[in-house]
């Protein structure tokens, strides 16, 4: 292992830099290049980071399920790892997402929240992820936790589709998806600049989410090495 | 068949146990009448209100009731390592796994079979001629909550402060089931029939089958030692 780390530091660092250099990119594109919203004026570019982070996010929490069912079937640390590690990434865009959303609900909405659909599912996201980090934290034997967590990371993301029924059954106010829809193509709507800082956005946002990810990664297995050296000794 | 008879067998051991003790019986019983009071207190429950709010509030209350039963469900097990002596006997731990829910099923049952009419006493609702349906709404949506609520008992089994956790990760995914049993009861308690729920008492079907097939196919790895 310790002949990996080095090359391994070099590969996160380049990662790191390179997403530095997107982002700000991205925000080249979308605070300048891009023209305002017709409607919504500047507010709306806060677009450009809000749909990369949830878009981010939801990501995570995929590899959260991955990483579950990958453990449970194989049993092995890493993945237990991955699991972990992205579901706390994945809280952390859950929430910048709302966060985010917040910012622009105000002076487009009028509120800072509303119970719309979309974001009441995001708030449930947020909720059922943290449930899943507060599980971990509470329990003690370590392969328990990790088969009890892998269960909940399954469940919790089998959940979200019915979730997502119910939820927009009840209420629904938040726009439809703007670019992606079944009448045009993509860039038929949306000006390309606006496109350019979204996508640009996104890749430098994908960028960081794998730098933090290796980082975090990294970290829990420098933990699960200082626990089996303390073991080994006999020291606990 | 052999499944169903261990679960049955399991089950009846847990009923025979808790005709003995009726610790979680009766707590959650009297937890479900006291919140009724407290609904009283806490809201302004003027008659031709009651009908409108009548489906939160008694979800509410089994909500709460449930996870009471909950955080009781493996307590018989956890004292002298039953669970273990559980596990090494040559039982299928799916039947485990049913008969658990099944416990926690008829206990909330027994609950609502009073609270409801209870409730209608006490907020003076005439409508007693829709409590079949209500009872029915109320049964499908007591099984999805017993069968989620199962497999994560078990799932927190081993953490520290248990009884405060489950409901922090079992609530979040139990939206379906809330907004669905809600929906449903407001639906039949406005038109006196289910008419226009009927998509959400899909919902609520589908959401008891899927979960119930889940919870037997994890049970095996939840409850292992």
């Amino acid at each position: 292992m310790a002949g990996s780390a080095q090359p391994q530091k070099q590969g996160r660092s380049l990662l790191g830099g390179l997403a530095v250099v997107v982002i700000a990119g991205g925000l080249y594109w979308g605070l300048i290049q891009a023209p305002p919203d017709a409607l919504q004026g500047d507010v709306q570019r806060i677009m450009y980071l809000h749909l990369p982070s949830i878009l981010t996010a939801y990501l995570s929490f995929f590899l959260v399920f991955i990483g579950s069912c990958l453990y449970l079937w194989k049993r092995e640390k890493r993945d237990d790892n991955l699991a972990h590690s992205a579901a706390e990434l994945g809280v952390l865009f859950t929430a910048l997402t709302i966060i985010e959303g917040s910012i622009w609900g105000k002076p487009t909405w009028g509120v800072w929240w509303t119970w719309d659909a979309r974001l009441t599912l995001t708030a449930i996201l947020l909720l059922i992820y943290t449930g899943y980090l507060m599980l971990r934290s509470l329990i003690e034997e370590e392969d328990r936790g990790a088969v009890s967590a892998a269960v909940l990371g399954i469940i919790g993301f089998l959940d979200i589709p019915l979730i997502h029924m119910s939820v927009y059954w009840w209420r629904t106010l938040h726009q439809p998806p703007s670019i992606l829809r079944p009448d045009k193509l993509p860039w038929e709507n949306i000006h390309p600049a606006m496109l350019t800082a979204l996508v640009v956005n996104f890749a430098g946002f994908l960028l960081l989410y794998f730098y933090l990810l290796s980082l975090r990664l990294r970290l829990g297995e420098i933990r699960n090495e200082i626990k089996a050296r303390r073991l080994a000794r006999g020291v606990y | 068949m052999q499944l169903l008879r261990e679960a049955f067998l399991l089950l009846r051991k847990d009923l025979v146990l808790e005709l003995r003790r009726r610790e979680s019986l009766l707590t959650m019983f009297f937890f479900g009448t006291l919140l009724l009071f407290v609904f009283h207190f806490s809201f302004d429950l003027a008659p031709e209100r009651v009908a409108e709010m009548a489906p939160g509030l008694l979800w509410l209350a089994f909500l709460f009731t449930g996870t009471l039963g909950l955080a009781q469900l493996f307590q018989a097990e956890r004292e002298n390592q039953c669970l273990e002596a559980l596990l090494l006997s040559p039982l299928d731990r799916g039947a485990l796994f049913f008969a658990k829910v099944c416990f926690n099923f008829i206990l909330m049952l027994l609950v609502e079979i009073v609270v409801i009419p209870l409730f209608w006493i006490l907020f003076n609702l005439h409508t007693w001629n829709l409590l079949p349906q209500i009872f029915l709404i109320t049964l499908l949506g007591t099984a999805g909550f017993c069968v989620l609520g199962t497999v994560l008992s078990a799932v927190t089994l081993r953490a520290r402060a248990r009884e405060l956790l489950l409901p922090l990760v079992l609530f979040p995914l139990m939206i379906p089931v809330i907004l669905a049993t809600i929906q449903c009861l407001g639906a039949v308690l406005r038109t006196g029939e289910i008419g226009e729920a009927v998509p959400w008492l899909r919902l609520l079907l589908g959401f008891d089958v899927i979960f119930l097939t889940l919870g037997v196919l994890v049970f095996d790895w939840v409850i292992e030692v």
